[in-house]
């Protein structure tokens, strides 16, 4: 189980869990379960430069496209196939097997803690 | 917001909602692909208590619809029910509806929700010289339906739930419910409360709508779930959308609208042009259609990703129409839209592209429905 706590968030229900100069990157719970079923997802290719605060993937449902916005700025140094190939994990495992991409990062954006993230989706 | 007689049960249930024309409705139970091949295998309980509902009745209730609607409903049988149209003077769509013969004199639309205020102004306006009255009872009626290859079974097992005769019918014969026809009305009781069985639906699926008074919406709702057990699944706002998209069924606002002709949208048939009396609308549709005016066709594409509605279609570099309802078909497995093109694009096999979001993704004109059960293997 992943310790929620320990994880940065986005404004735009990105998860970012931060080693070292490594962020790895994934969509919240609370963004899946407002998608409704994943049934596509888009990423960018290893080696892509993204800016953090830009979209830089897709995620579709049956219903809607949500879009996946680059929460730091560096260089794509992996992108998780298995959720390509099995957008269902989104809602299945949010914080575990749907992780999207891996970015060695040069810049942050702006994080929201835990308490922060939980306050922005309190309804 | 408005709530459904079901909303405290929605609630406890988990569902999650949306706001559909100003109702707090259902979007979701659990997983909108699950309560969608629910509805394909097995049944989908829907609840559309938004929707509205009018009672019109009167010596003239007949002829009266006959003037208000685009269809011929004076001819309706006794429990029997028709899709139509009402239209603008100019002919353009202020709704789709169904009517329901109740009696001689006696009908019940049932209308879009979104479209509630301007379809009671409309039946209110063109009242006239008719001795007609139209009620609208929308505030008071609950819409159960019920969608699927099992409905029928579960629908029958419900304790307390039986056919009855119209006011003016036969007694109804104890398989009743089994032997009521596709777009066929039959009055019943659940308990004590009157209620009304149809055979329609907006899932492409064999089922039954099921009007009744809010007060005993929950109990029959319960009812169903209990019966059905693993047999039925309570579907929301979201698989409705896409059952009735892979039905190729207009929805009003995307596929339908004032600034649409009938024809535009594959609905010439519904308009009685040919019946000889006045109705609204009759004008407008007797100048021919603009031969430019798009016309509504259905797209298929390969791959995983789907045109959405208001993305432009594309032949060549020239836009030639827009998608007006679109999604990953849950049952096809491939991704489907239905779009308003120019007229020379819309030959069944004309091959086009879509806009999505700035990729290009070719798509082929096809025949609507993309998915009929008959044809289900």
């Amino acid at each position: 189980m992943t310790d929620l706590t320990a994880l940065n968030y986005t404004a735009e229900h990105e998860w970012i869990a931060v080693d070292g100069d490594v962020a790895t990157i994934g969509i919240t719970d609370y963004a899946a379960e407002k998608l409704g079923d994943v049934v596509f997802v888009d990423l960018p290719a290893v080696g892509a430069q993204v800016t953090a605060g830009s979209v830089c993937g897709e995620i579709e449902s049956t219903k809607s496209v949500g879009e996946l916005y680059a929460p730091v700025t560096g260089e794509v140094i992996e992108a998780n196939q298995g959720v390509v190939d099995s957008p269902e994990l989104v809602n299945a495992d949010p914080f575990g097997a749907a992780w999207m991409i891996k970015v060695r990062f040069t810049q942050t954006g702006e994080f929201l803690d835990r308490a922060a993230y939980e306050a922005l989706t309190a309804e | 917001m408005a709530l459904s007689p079901l909303d405290q049960l929605h609630r406890a249930a988990g569902a999650s909602f949306t706001d559909f024309a100003g109702w707090d409705m259902p979007v979701r139970y659990s997983s909108d692909l699950a309560e969608h091949h629910a509805v394909r295998e097995r049944s989908g309980l829907f609840d559309i208590s938004h929707m509205a509902e009018f009672r019109i009745e009167g010596a003239d209730a007949g002829a009266y619809l006959d003037y208000v609607l685009a269809g011929v409903l004076s001819k309706l049988a006794l429990g029997q029910a028709k899709y139509s149209l009402l239209l603008s003077e100019t002919g353009g769509v202020i709704d789709d509806l169904i009517v329901y013969r109740l009696g001689t004199t006696e009908f019940l639309i049932i209308a879009n929700a979104g479209n509630r205020f301007p379809v009671a102004e409309a039946l209110a306006a063109r009242i006239g010289g008719f001795d007609v009255s139209v009620s609208d009872e929308s505030d008071e009626t609950a819409l159960i339906a019920i969608q699927g290859p099992t409905a029928e079974g579960i629908l029958r097992r419900v304790p307390g739930l039986v056919a009855e005769a119209f006011a003016e019918g036969e007694p109804p014969a104890p398989d009743a419910l089994s032997a009521l026809g596709y777009y066929r009305c039959l009055a019943g009781r659940f308990g004590e409360t009157p209620v009304l069985f149809a055979r329609t639906g907006y899932t492409g699926e064999d089922g039954f709508e099921i009007a009744l008074p809010n007060a005993a919406a929950a109990a029959l709702w319960s009812a169903l779930l209990e019966v059905g057990g693993d047999d039925v699944h309570a579907c929301g706002l979201a698989a409705r959308d896409t059952l009735r998209l892979e039905a190729g069924m207009p929805l009003y606002g995307h596929e339908l609208g004032l600034q649409w002709r009938p024809e535009q949208a594959g609905l010439g048939r519904v308009v009685a042009m040919s019946k000889t009396d006045e109705f609204v609308g009759k004008s407008a549709l007797s100048n021919p259609v603009d031969p430019d005016a798009h016309v509504l066709v259905g797209l298929v594409s390969e791959g995983k990703r789907a045109g959405r509605a208001g993305y432009p279609v594309l032949a060549g570099d020239e836009i030639v129409g827009e998608v007006t309802s679109g999604a990953l078909s849950p049952t096809l497995g491939y991704p489907i839209a239905m779009a308003m093109v120019h007229p020379s694009v819309s030959a069944i096999g004309t091959e086009l592209e879509l806009d999505v979001r700035g990729t290009r993704i070719p798509a082929v004109v096809t025949a609507l429905p993309f998915y009929s059960r008959s044809a289900r293997n």
